[in-house]
C-alpha cells in the first residue's frame, strides 16, 4: 500500500516506510526486556485474580478464612488492587511501550540492560509493598498503600530507568513525525512520577489529605493506566487493519482536551463530602467536558472499524483491542454521568462504583493489554501462538466473567444505593439488596480467573516452544488462503 | 506533531494547571482551618487504633464523613447532626473519609455505639451482635484463654453462646483490639459549630454547606 502525504501522521510510522528491517532490529532491541515485562505481568496477573476471588468471597461469606490477619478482606482486597494495578497493567503497559516506542520512532531501543534492571527494581518494590499490606503496613490512602518509604521509591527509581531510556531512544529517533501513540505514551512518562511522588509525599492532612490521594487516584487512571492503553489503541487498530486512523486533527485534539480535562477530574470523588464545594464541582464540570476528547476518541477508533468488523473473527488482537475501545467510550460516558450529584447521590459509596471502575480497568484497559501481547508476543518470540483453541477459551472466559461481574454489580448496587438513599428503610436493607450482585461478582471472578490461567498457560507453552526455522522472518511468508482461528494476524 | 519539546513542555502544562488549582490552592485556603474547641487530638491509644483501623483495611467498607444535607439523607438517616466540614479532620493525617458504605458510615459512631463491650465482642464476632452483618471477624485481634490463666489485667470479652469458643474458654482483647476500640469511641464529630468559625469558613470561600442553619432559614443568593 503505498502512503499518501498526510498518512504520515495518521498511520504507525512502521506502517509502510522503512521496510522489514527497521522492524526487525526494533523488535530484536526491545526482546528481552519486553517479554521480562510481559512474563512478570502475567504472574501478578494471576496473583492479583486470587486475592481478587478471595476478596470477593469473603463479602458474602464473612467467616470464609478469618482466622490469620494476612487473609483478611480489607488485606486481601488491597493486595488484589495493588497487584493488577502497579502488577498486571502497569507491567504489561510498560513491555507494550518498550516494544512500540523503536518502532514507531524507527530507532533501537536504547540502554536495554538499564530498562531491564528498572523493571526488576519496580517487582522487587511490589514484592516489599504488597507484602507489606498483607502484613498490615498499610499507608492509608487507596491506590496508595504501599509503603511509601521502602516500597515506593522503588517503584520511582525503576519506573524512571524505564522512561529515561524511552526519552533517549525517542531522542535518538529516525522519523520526524511523532505518531499519536508516542504521545500517549511520552505524556504517561512525564505524568505518572510527577504524580506518584506527589501523592506519596508525607506532608498531607486533613480533607486535604483527600484531596490529593484523589488527584492521584483518577489521574493514576487517566495519565497513566488509560493514557498507555489509549495508545495501544491507536497502533493497533490501524496497524491490523492495514488502514490509516480515521483523522490526524481529532487525535490532536483528544490528545490536548484528555491531556487538559482529565487531570481535574479527581475531586468527583469526593461528591458532597467535607471539601470546598468548588473543588467538587470543578471536578464534575471538567467530568463532562471530557466528552470532548470521548468523543473525539471514539470517532477516531470506531470509524476506523465501519465496515470492517468481520476482520475481529481472524485477529484475536483485534477483538480484544476493539473490545476495549468500545469499553473505553462505555465507561467514560457512565463516568461522566455518575459526576452528576444527581447519580451520585444514588451510587457513591455502592458497588456500582466497583462495577465502573471495572469496566475500565478490566474491559478497556486490561483487554488492550491482551490483545497487545497476542500481536507483540509472536514477535518476540518469532513464533506463533500454538493453539487457536486457548485462545478462543481465554477470550469467552473473560468476556463472559465480566460480563457477570459488571452487569451483577451495576444493578444490585443501584438498589443498594436506593436503600442508603431512603431514610425511612434500614440500613440492613441495603446489605441485602446488594448480596445478589456480591454472588453473582463471585462467579465472574472465578471466571476471569480461569480464563488468565488459560492465557498464563497458553504464554508458557509459547514461550518454550522451540524456534521454527523460516526462509523469512515470522509474518512474511507466503501463506494458503484458507486461514483458521488465530494463525491469521496482518503481515507485521 | 514533530518536536518533542513541545510534547514534554505541553504535558507538563497540562499538569500543572490542575496542580495548581486542585492542590496548591485549597493548601492554602485550608491551612486557615482551624479545630473547632470541642475537637481534641488523638491519644496515643487512639493512634494506635487509627493503624489497627488502617492495617485491617476498615476504610474499604467504611466511610467516615457526613455529605451535604441538601441533597443526601446522611443525617435524616441518623448519622450525624449536621454534615462534615474541614475542620472536624484537622488532626487526621492521613484522612479516612472512605469510599464505599458496604457498612454504615462511622464519623459518628461514639454517639451510636458508646459501649466499648459492644464493640469488642462486635469484632470478635459481629454477627453474635448483628445477625444480618457481612463484616469479616477478627479472631486475631483476640486471645483465647483458660480461665486459669486469665490475668487481672485480662480484658475478658463475654461473647453470646453460638459465638464463644469451645470447652469454656474465654475471649480476651488483644491491646490492638482496645486500641481500636478506644479509636472508634473517638469518633463524635457532630458538636455543633461555632457562628465564628463558620462566618470564617465562609469568608474563606471553603464551604458552602448548610451547616450553619436550618435550611428553611437560609437565603440562597447570600450562600457563596
Amino acid at each position: 500500500m503505498s502512503m499518501r502525504p498526510l498518512d504520515a501522521a495518521v498511520a504507525p510510522s512502521d506502517y509502510d516506510g522503512g521496510g522489514v528491517d527497521i522492524r526487525l532490529r526494533a523488535d530484536a532491541s526491545s526482546r528481552r526486556p519486553a517479554l521480562i515485562a510481559f512474563s512478570l505481568a502475567i504472574v501478578w496477573l494471576l496473583l492479583g485474580s486470587l486475592w481478587g476471588d478471595l476478596a470477593s468471597f469473603k463479602l458474602h461469606w464473612p467467616d470464609f478464612l478469618s482466622g490469620a490477619g494476612w487473609l483478611t478482606f480489607g488485606r486481601v482486597r488491597t493486595a488484589h488492587l495493588n497487584s493488577v494495578v502497579y502488577g498486571w497493567a502497569s507491567l504489561a503497559m510498560i513491555g507494550t511501550a518498550l516494544w512500540m516506542i523503536p518502532r514507531l520512532v524507527h530507532q533501537e531501543l536504547r540502554w536495554p540492560r538499564v530498562v531491564e534492571a528498572g523493571i526488576w527494581i519496580w517487582n522487587v518494590g511490589l514484592v516489599i509493598g504488597i507484602g507489606g499490606i498483607l502484613l498490615g503496613f498499610n499507608d492509608g490512602l487507596e491506590w496508595l498503600e504501599m509503603n511509601r518509604y521502602f516500597a515506593d521509591p522503588l517503584l520511582v527509581i525503576g519506573g524512571g530507568m524505564i522512561g529515561v531510556a524511552l526519552l533517549a531512544t525517542l531522542a535518538a529517533r529516525k522519523v520526524s513525525h511523532l505518531y499519536v501513540s508516542v504521545w500517549y505514551i511520552m505524556g504517561a512518562f512525564v505524568w505518572f512520577p510527577i504524580l506518584f511522588l506527589l501523592g506519596n509525599a508525607p506532608w498531607w492532612s486533613g480533607v486535604e489529605s483527600a484531596g490529593v490521594n484523589w488527584f492521584y487516584g483518577h489521574n493514576a487512571i487517566g495519565l497513566w493506566l488509560s493514557a498507555i492503553s489509549l495508545g495501544a489503541i491507536y497502533y493497533f487498530i490501524p496497524k491490523v487493519l492495514g488502514q490509516p486512523i480515521y483523522s490526524y486533527h481529532l487525535s490532536l485534539l483528544g490528545f490536548w482536551t484528555l491531556a487538559f480535562f482529565y487531570a481535574l477530574n479527581g475531586m468527583h470523588h469526593l461528591i458532597g463530602g467535607p471539601l470546598p464545594t468548588w473543588m467538587v464541582t470543578t471536578s464534575i464540570v471538567a467530568s463532562v467536558l471530557m466528552i470532548i476528547p470521548v468523543l473525539s476518541l471514539a470517532i477516531n477508533h470506531h470509524m476506523s472499524m465501519v465496515g470492517r468488523f468481520g476482520a475481529l473473527r481472524y485477529s484475536p488482537t483485534l477483538r480484544f483491542v476493539v473490545l476495549g475501545a468500545i469499553a473505553y467510550t462505555a465507561v467514560s460516558l457512565q463516568g461522566m454521568f455518575t459526576a452528576l450529584r444527581e447519580v451520585s447521590r444514588i451510587t457513591h459509596f455502592t458497588h456500582w462504583t466497583v462495577a465502573h471502575s471495572h469496566v475500565g480497568l478490566y474491559l478497556f484497559v486490561s483487554f488492550v493489554m491482551f490483545g497487545s501481547m497476542y500481536y507483540i508476543m509472536p514477535r518476540l518470540v518469532e513464533h506463533e501462538w500454538p493453539s487457536a483453541r486457548l485462545i478462543r477459551w481465554h477470550f469467552w472466559l473473560v468476556l463472559i466473567g465480566i460480563a457477570i461481574y459488571v452487569v451483577g454489580l451495576t444493578i444490585f448496587g443501584v438498589l443498594q444505593g436506593l436503600a442508603l438513599l431512603d431514610p425511612q428503610v434500614p440500613f440492613e436493607r441495603s446489605v441485602t439488596a446488594s448480596l445478589p450482585g456480591l454472588y453473582l461478582r463471585s462467579l465472574g471472578g472465578v471466571l476471569i480467573t480461569a480464563g488468565h490461567f488459560v492465557f498464563a498457560y497458553h504464554c508458557y507453552q509459547m514461550v518454550r516452544m522451540p524456534a521454527v526455522e523460516r526462509a523469512l522472518p515470522n509474518f512474511y511468508e507466503v501463506r494458503p488462503v484458507i486461514y483458521s482461528g488465530a494463525q491469521v494476524e496482518e503481515a507485521s | 506533531m514533530t518536536r518533542t519539546w513541545i510534547l514534554i513542555l505541553g504535558v507538563c502544562a497540562t499538569i500543572s494547571f490542575a496542580l495548581i488549582l486542585l492542590v496548591v490552592l485549597p493548601q492554602v485556603l485550608l491551612v486557615q482551618v482551624q479545630a473547632p474547641p470541642q475537637l481534641q487530638p488523638y491519644s496515643d491509644v487512639q493512634l494506635r487504633g487509627r493503624q489497627v483501623y488502617i492495617a485491617n483495611g476498615c476504610l474499604y467498607c467504611h466511610s467516615q464523613q457526613i455529605r451535604d444535607s441538601t441533597y443526601t439523607t446522611d443525617v435524616e438517616r441518623g448519622w450525624g447532626a449536621r454534615s462534615s466540614v474541614p475542620a472536624d479532620y484537622v488532626y487526621d493525617a492521613p484522612h479516612l473519609l472512605g469510599t464505599m458504605r458496604t457498612g454504615p458510615d462511622l464519623i459518628n459512631v461514639a454517639n451510636r455505639q458508646p459501649s466499648p463491650d459492644w464493640h469488642l465482642v462486635h469484632l470478635y464476632q459481629p454477627r453474635a451482635v448483628v445477625d444480618w452483618s457481612i463484616m469479616p471477624a477478627y479472631p486475631y485481634l483476640f486471645e483465647e484463654k483458660d480461665p486459669a490463666d486469665v490475668q487481672p489485667s485480662d480484658r475478658v470479652v463475654t461473647v453470646p453462646a453460638p459465638y464463644a469458643p469451645p470447652n469454656g474458654r474465654v475471649v480476651v482483647a488483644t491491646p490492638d483490639a482496645l486500641a481500636l476500640t478506644e479509636y472508634l469511641l473517638a469518633l463524635k464529630r457532630d458538636y455543633p459549630l461555632e457562628a465564628s468559625q463558620a462566618q470564617a469558613d465562609l469568608l474563606a470561600g471553603l464551604i458552602c454547606v448548610p451547616e450553619y442553619g436550618p435550611i428553611s432559614a437560609r437565603d440562597p443568593q447570600t450562600m457563596p
